[in-house]
């Protein structure tokens, strides 16, 4: 009867359990096997315990090079893709215009086509437009994708502002690029780095749009890709991990400067 | 004193030929108003009567469709609202809520360029007592302070004209009611001109010397508000601003200024100077509490007075310090009725006969038209 009762009142905290380890266990996994001693080419099975790919973990050929491509595409296509779709969604939430409909549907089209599909006709638009392929159209790829996550981020922030806000402003001796950078901004501003965070992480990660606009250029989720043909080194968990870690500390630093915020004493 | 006395000669707000419309839709009626620099000035309305437009007209943040808008001897009707020396309390206040108390409170000194603000901004927050508040994100605050660091972040810039949209409306009672004092202390204090926009007349009496009376997108009447209250000139002040009793008449005579009236066949006199009505036909009201009400058997009234027989007491009311009668008169018409509770009578319950009595000087006459302008308005503004 005791555990029935103690069942009946922890059964929320036992599922969210349940559910953060079912999410979690992959990574731990390629955590672990990051630490894997592999026996042979393929790092699949558990061999014996070293910390030789985390001491050397651009030790494979092109893998570093492959972040550095990765990153360089995220980065920039965040950068590009925050601040169209910024621009967007302040237009979309603001005003009222003509093809207004017609582009909130046009943006949605990324979000809901398979990626296969728009992979596949970006290839078929670079290659009749004589293009070549590499760094460059992979950039336009992600911006585009990318575009629709930042719009839809930005926008429910914007709509979520009081103009009264601005017009507080201007009635403050705020000029109107004062209002602007003082309080629509800083106001908008959550909204903005949920969609960059987004961007990147969609971007980071991409591999099927990326494989049909890329050329000879090689990303990250690519060389995973094409490592696994012919053997996985542990090198791959390393950076997989490492990114994971990165990716948790930066929210869990978010989170905690948040809660310090509003602690703040009187 | 004397410099404000000085800066107020020539800072009169006013309006000419001011009006707005969006599309078909016309929310302020041309409009000629001067608002004397000092002043607490009130513009009193029902919602969608275009008072909150007005304002915003004065602040620049709604361009006129017609008109101008002169601070002093400037036009400033072209001007962005950053550009002139107005500031506004904005409903529900919109303070940054990404600022500290302290930040809002000296934003409009820093866009201006003013250097060093923590000085000003620590006697502004001293002078509404939030100074230990400083360091506090406004939506830690509850809604009392709130209003006041809106209050002290207009302030501040000492604009020439302070306006205020419904700064209480967001307030319970008790609250807005000492709110209500601490304004007009302040507007005592710092001789600014304050432009005080509300739907609740209580409030405009209490603190306004000025008040304009909207209606339908012009002002309907405009005075004290004794004057408003003692002599409403439309049914629809009459109504909005407290309570009236009106009643149509005939005027069948004149006799030393006084007009002779025939009410649903009952004689009554009534001041010629207190009608606002010219024609043969007006509309005679009398506030409840100027009406003595007796009990029918008790029938003798001094010479001199108005009276209507045949009342029959339909609802009493007791409310403390005074009681309020419903009485449905003999034409079916229903009167209102304060009876403040000195010697109560014991008679005076539903279903008795009453007579009513007023001096006739209490009276006031109105053009004849819709008697219950202003009534349903005023009362979805009480709810």
């Amino acid at each position: 009867m005791a555990v029935v009762n103690w069942l009946r009142r922890n059964v929320v905290v036992l599922i969210g359990l349940l559910a953060l380890g079912y999410m979690t266990l992959p990574n731990i996994v390629v955590l672990m096997f990051s630490f894997n001693d592999p026996n042979g080419r393929f790092n699949y099975t558990w061999n014996g315990f070293t910390t030789d790919a985390w001491e050397n973990p651009c030790g494979v050929a092109g893998i570093c090079d492959s972040v550095e491509v990765s990153l360089r595409i995220a980065v920039s296509s965040t950068l590009i893709a925050t601040a169209l779709g910024t621009a967007i969604a302040f237009a979309l939430g603001r005003y009222r215009f003509r093809a207004r409909g017609a582009i909130n549907t046009l943006l949605f089209l990324p979000m809901s086509m398979p990626e296969v599909v728009m992979g596949a006709s970006l290839g078929t638009l670079f290659l009749n437009m004589r293009i070549n392929t590499g760094f460059t159209t992979i950039l336009i790829a992600h911006i585009m994708f990318c575009l629709s996550f930042v719009v839809v981020a930005v926008k429910a922030r914007v709509l979520g502002m009081d103009p009264k806000l601005e017009e507080a402003a201007r009635d403050l001796y705020a000029s109107p690029t004062q209002v602007f950078l003082r309080v629509t901004l800083p106001l908008a501003a959550p909204g903005i780095g949920a969609g960059a965070m987004l961007a990147f992480a969609l971007s980071f990660d991409d591999f099927v749009i990326t494989n049909f606009t890329s050329g000879n250029t090689v990303t990250f989720p690519m060389f995973v890709y094409g490592a696994a043909q012919r053997g996985t080194p542990p090198q791959i968990n390393v950076i997989g991990s490492a990114m994971f870690v990165i990716a948790v500390l930066i929210v869990m630093i978010g989170r905690i400067r948040a809660s310090r915020r509003a602690r703040q004493p009187a | 004193m004397t410099e404000q006395q000085r800066a107020g000669a020539s800072g009169d707000v006013s309006l000419a030929g001011l009006s707005k419309h969006y599309g078909d839709f016309t929310a302020v009626r041309p409009m000629d108003l001067t608002i004397p620099a000092g002043s607490f000035f009130a513009l009193l309305g029902a919602s969608g009567c275009g008072k909150t437009t007005t304002l915003r007209m004065i602040a620049g943040l709604e361009q006129p469709s017609t008109g101008t808008v002169h601070i002093g001897d400037r036009d400033v009707t072209a001007l962005p609202p950053y550009k002139r020396p107005v500031n506004t309390v904005f409903q529900n206040y919109a303070l940054f809520p990404h600022l500290s108390v302290a930040d809002n409170v000296g934003f409009g000194l820093r866009r201006r360029g003013v250097k060093d603000t923590a000085g000003q901004v620590k006697d502004m927050l001293d002078l509404v007592e939030l100074g230990h508040l400083a360091k506090r994100k406004p939506t830690r605050l509850s809604g009392g302070q709130q209003q006041r660091v809106a209050v002290a972040r207009a302030l501040i810039n000492t604009p020439q004209v302070l306006l205020l949209d419904e700064p209480l409306g967001a307030l319970d009672l008790k609250l807005r009611r000492q709110m209500q004092l601490e304004l007009k202390r302040i507007q005592t204090d710092v001789g600014i001109t304050f432009v005080h926009v509300t739907h609740d007349q209580e409030e405009a009496m209490t603190m306004a010397d000025t008040i304009a009376v909207m209606n339908g997108g012009r002002i309907e009447q405009l005075g004290s508000p004794v004057e408003l209250y003692e002599s409403p000139r439309t049914t629809f002040v009459a109504n909005f601003l407290g309570q009236s009793n009106l009643v149509e008449a005939r005027v069948t005579g004149r006799a030393d200024g006084d007009l002779l009236l025939d009410a649903q066949g009952n004689r009554l006199v009534l001041p010629a100077a207190r009608s606002a009505a010219d024609g043969e036909r007006l509309v005679m009201g009398i506030r409840p509490e100027k009406i003595t009400i007796v009990h029918t058997s008790d029938a003798k009234v001094a010479d001199g007075r108005n009276r209507l027989d045949g009342g029959v007491i339909v609802d009493a009311a007791f409310i403390g310090v005074s009681t309020q009668y419903v009485v449905r008169m003999p034409w079916g018409q229903e009167f209102t009725v304060f009876e403040q509770n000195m010697e109560r009578d014991r008679r005076l319950v539903p279903g008795a006969g009453v007579l009513l009595h007023w001096n006739p000087e209490h009276g006031f006459g109105l053009e004849s038209g819709d008697l219950t302008a202003g009534v349903a308005e005023a009362s979805e503004d009480a709810a």
